[in-house]
């Protein structure tokens, strides 16, 4: 038995060995997707187009102006008249950041009881939120004795969209992503190929399995995901100082749950496509909820009740729960009970299917 | 004797939808012998080899194989059986000797054994020089021979071949059947389908299929001593006019051209049907040699398929 997965091993990694479109695209779709991620949520920290209305004009208002400006985050294009004006301008896409600095600006920084001036965000661009949130934290600038207030002086209200989201977060979410994209694709794919080709009428008719054939083709891939993960996490913490707070054990463990639950989606895609072709269409098709309704883009919690059902159904949705709590919140495997547990019952319910379904026969 | 046969199979049938491709087929295959089937396209040649190696379950009657009901005991014959697929199937993107190493490994044979057999098979099949070449790119008959030695690594006791020559050239194909016989001089059962005259008639016993149905079996000798037909052949300069003057003879089934001459069926119980021929010949004032001649399988093959299909039917037949 086992001479016979070794060699149907040895055969895929041959063949993907000389497949260098293949061998290409496991190693450049993470790169791919880690540059683009990455320095999309690198780009929100830089000049961010603002503009102030400083109804206070002391000289204290003009220090913070350009503390704020010296953080590198926003720069300052001409300032408006008044807050209708400055909402104007936003909706008309001119700035995304305003400051309102209000006329009692100076009284509001040493009472310290309420905000001392307002941070205007738009919102509808994905990124600017959390950016402007680190903006808010900037200090009013000291001045001997009388201004050492510490807590943030700006109010933060985010307009158009009241979510709250942290960028640091879609790295690690990327793991799962890719793992997703290879794993369904390149296994429904090569399997669909096998038949597509002919190669599987010879293959039944021989004394191999089918739970043999199955575990030789996909277990070359479950490498192939290890290494797409250390790629992801090394160049998430080259380029982009994304720490890994958790156990490094841990996350690899993750990982191997979340690989085999998506070989086995990709088992079943495979079953019901008939051309490679359509394994590509099948696996785009699961793709597309998993990036939009697992929490990998938008906030979970914002969806209604019958997406976050749908997203319960997703490998990735659970594999995100893992990987952040590992990754950012450093917690143990172990109190992530629930979403492994979930990732597990996928696995077994897509290979019970998957088993179901492929039969050792062509009809 | 059906205990000594390596397939028996009774009412064979097998539908997909309402197309029925194989239609209540009876079949008894002795070992050690070639055996053809032979017949035009879609006439359910690779659907019942396909029965018959358990990688398609029948719709209705049954199948033995080597002693082993099929498709349910199908697992247990795979270590016996040898099975060469129409299209070639093995990996295009591996070496000859990758392939076979590979299939050599499935079929479960130990390291030394498998070197031994690949080199064997390597010398019998002529693959010795190509051994480190990719199987994409080598020639038809290249590969054919490859597909041969990947199917008789394990040295099956029934080897099914489904249209193997249908992509190689002349010479390819006489020495693939040279290879045939010698594996079939082992005492190896070998089944093989084709749709050409030459190959059918090399057969050891031949099954004539036309849509679905088996039409005529035997020897190929004996299909041609006993066919159910006169054969008249007509060497006309304008063989159009001498078709035209025989379309409607009711004693005259089918006519088929064979290079400039024809080759007329007529009703076997036709008194002097070289006579009666040439007599409708003349009368057409169509100039012409006849002669009664032995049927050739060709003729067998049209009057077992074309009679009941044929163009000239109903027109013959009034």
């Amino acid at each position: 038995m086992f001479e016979r997965i070794a060699a149907v091993m040895v055969k895929e990694v041959r063949q993907l060995a000389r497949d260098r479109l293949t061998f290409g695209m496991i190693v450049g779709i993470p790169l791919m997707q880690m540059l683009l991620f990455g320095y999309a949520i690198n780009f929100d920290v830089r000049n961010l187009r603002a503009a102030v209305v400083d109804d206070a004009g002391t000289s204290l208002s003009r220090a913070y102006v350009a503390a704020l400006e010296a953080s590198g985050v926003v720069g300052f294009a001409a300032p408006s008249a008044g807050v209708p004006q400055l909402r104007q301008r936003m909706q008309a896409g001119e700035i995304s950041v305003g400051v309102h600095i209000p006329p009692d600006f100076e009284r509001r920084v040493l009472e310290r009881s309420r905000p001392a001036a307002q941070l205007l965000v738009d919102g509808s661009e994905p990124m600017v939120d959390s950016v402007a949130r680190g903006l808010a934290a900037v200090p009013v600038p000291r001045r001997d004795g009388v201004y050492d207030r510490a807590a943030p002086v700006l109010e933060l209200r985010t307009e158009y969209n009241p979510e709250r989201r942290t960028a640091v977060q879609i790295v690690p979410a990327l793991i799962g992503v890719i793992l997703n994209m290879t794993m369904v694709i390149f296994t429904a794919a090569a399997i669909v190929r096998e038949r597509e080709r002919g190669n599987l009428e010879l293959l039944i008719t021989t004394p191999i399995r089918s739970a043999e054939l199955m575990a030789g083709k996909l277990l070359p891939y479950v490498g192939i995901g290890l290494v797409q993960v250390t790629l992801v996490l090394t160049v998430g913490s080259a380029l982009f100082d994304v720490p890994v707070n958790g156990s490094l054990l841990d996350l690899y463990l993750a990982a191997l749950l979340f690989i085999a639950a998506t070989l086995t989606l990709g088992l079943v895609i495979s079953t019901f496509a008939r051309t490679q072709f359509q394994a590509f269409q099948l696996a785009f098709f699961t793709m597309l909820p998993s990036i939009l309704l697992s929490g990998f883009m938008f906030p979970f919690d914002g969806m209604p009740e019958a997406a976050r059902w749908l997203a319960q159904v997703l490998p990735l949705t659970h594999f995100n729960d893992l990987v952040r709590g590992i990754v950012l919140r450093a917690a143990p495997l172990g109190d992530l009970g629930r979403p492994a547990l979930k990732l597990l019952v996928f696995l077994l319910v897509a290979l019970a299917i998957a088993t179901l379904r492929f039969r050792k026969r062509l009809d | 004797m059906n205990g000594e046969a390596a397939i028996v199979a009774t009412g064979l049938t097998r539908r997909f939808g309402r197309l029925t491709a194989v239609d209540a087929v009876d079949l008894a295959i002795p070992r050690a012998g070639i055996y053809g089937f032979l017949g035009p396209n879609g006439s359910g040649k690779s659907t019942t080899i396909r029965m018959l190696c358990g990688l398609l379950e029948p719709s209705a009657g049954s199948v033995r194989v080597l002693g082993h009901e099929v498709p349910r005991d199908a697992e247990q014959l795979r270590r016996r059986l040898g099975y060469m697929t129409q299209r070639f199937s093995l990996w295009d993107d591996l070496t000859v000797s990758e392939n076979l190493e590979f299939m050599a490994r499935i079929f479960g044979l130990g390291r030394d054994q498998r070197r031994r057999r690949i080199a064997e098979l390597a010398a019998e099949y002529d693959l010795d020089g190509v051994m480190r070449q990719r199987a994409g790119t080598m020639s038809g008959g290249q590969r054919q021979r490859l597909a041969l030695a990947a199917a008789t690594l394990h040295r099956p006791e029934l080897l099914l071949l489904d249209e193997p020559t249908s992509a190689v050239d002349p010479q390819s194909r006489r020495d693939f059947w040279e290879s045939l016989f010698r594996l079939v001089g082992a005492g190896t059962t070998i089944l093989v389908s084709t749709h050409y005259m030459d190959e059918a008639e090399r057969c050891h016993r031949l099954a004539i299929l036309a849509e679905g149905r088996l039409v005529a079996e035997g020897a190929p000798r004996r299909l041609m001593q006993d066919i159910p037909a006169a054969v008249v052949e007509i060497e006309a300069d304008d063989t159009a006019a001498a078709r035209a003057a025989l379309h409607d003879d009711g004693r005259v089934r089918s006519i088929a051209q064979l290079g400039t001459r024809l080759h007329a069926l007529l009703d076997p119980d036709t008194p002097e049907p070289g006579a009666h021929v040439a007599r409708r010949l003349a009368h057409a004032g169509v100039v012409a040699q006849v002669h009664e001649v032995a049927a050739s399988l060709e003729d067998v093959f049209v009057a077992a398929t074309g009679f009941r299909h044929g163009p000239l039917e109903p027109a013959t037949r009034h």
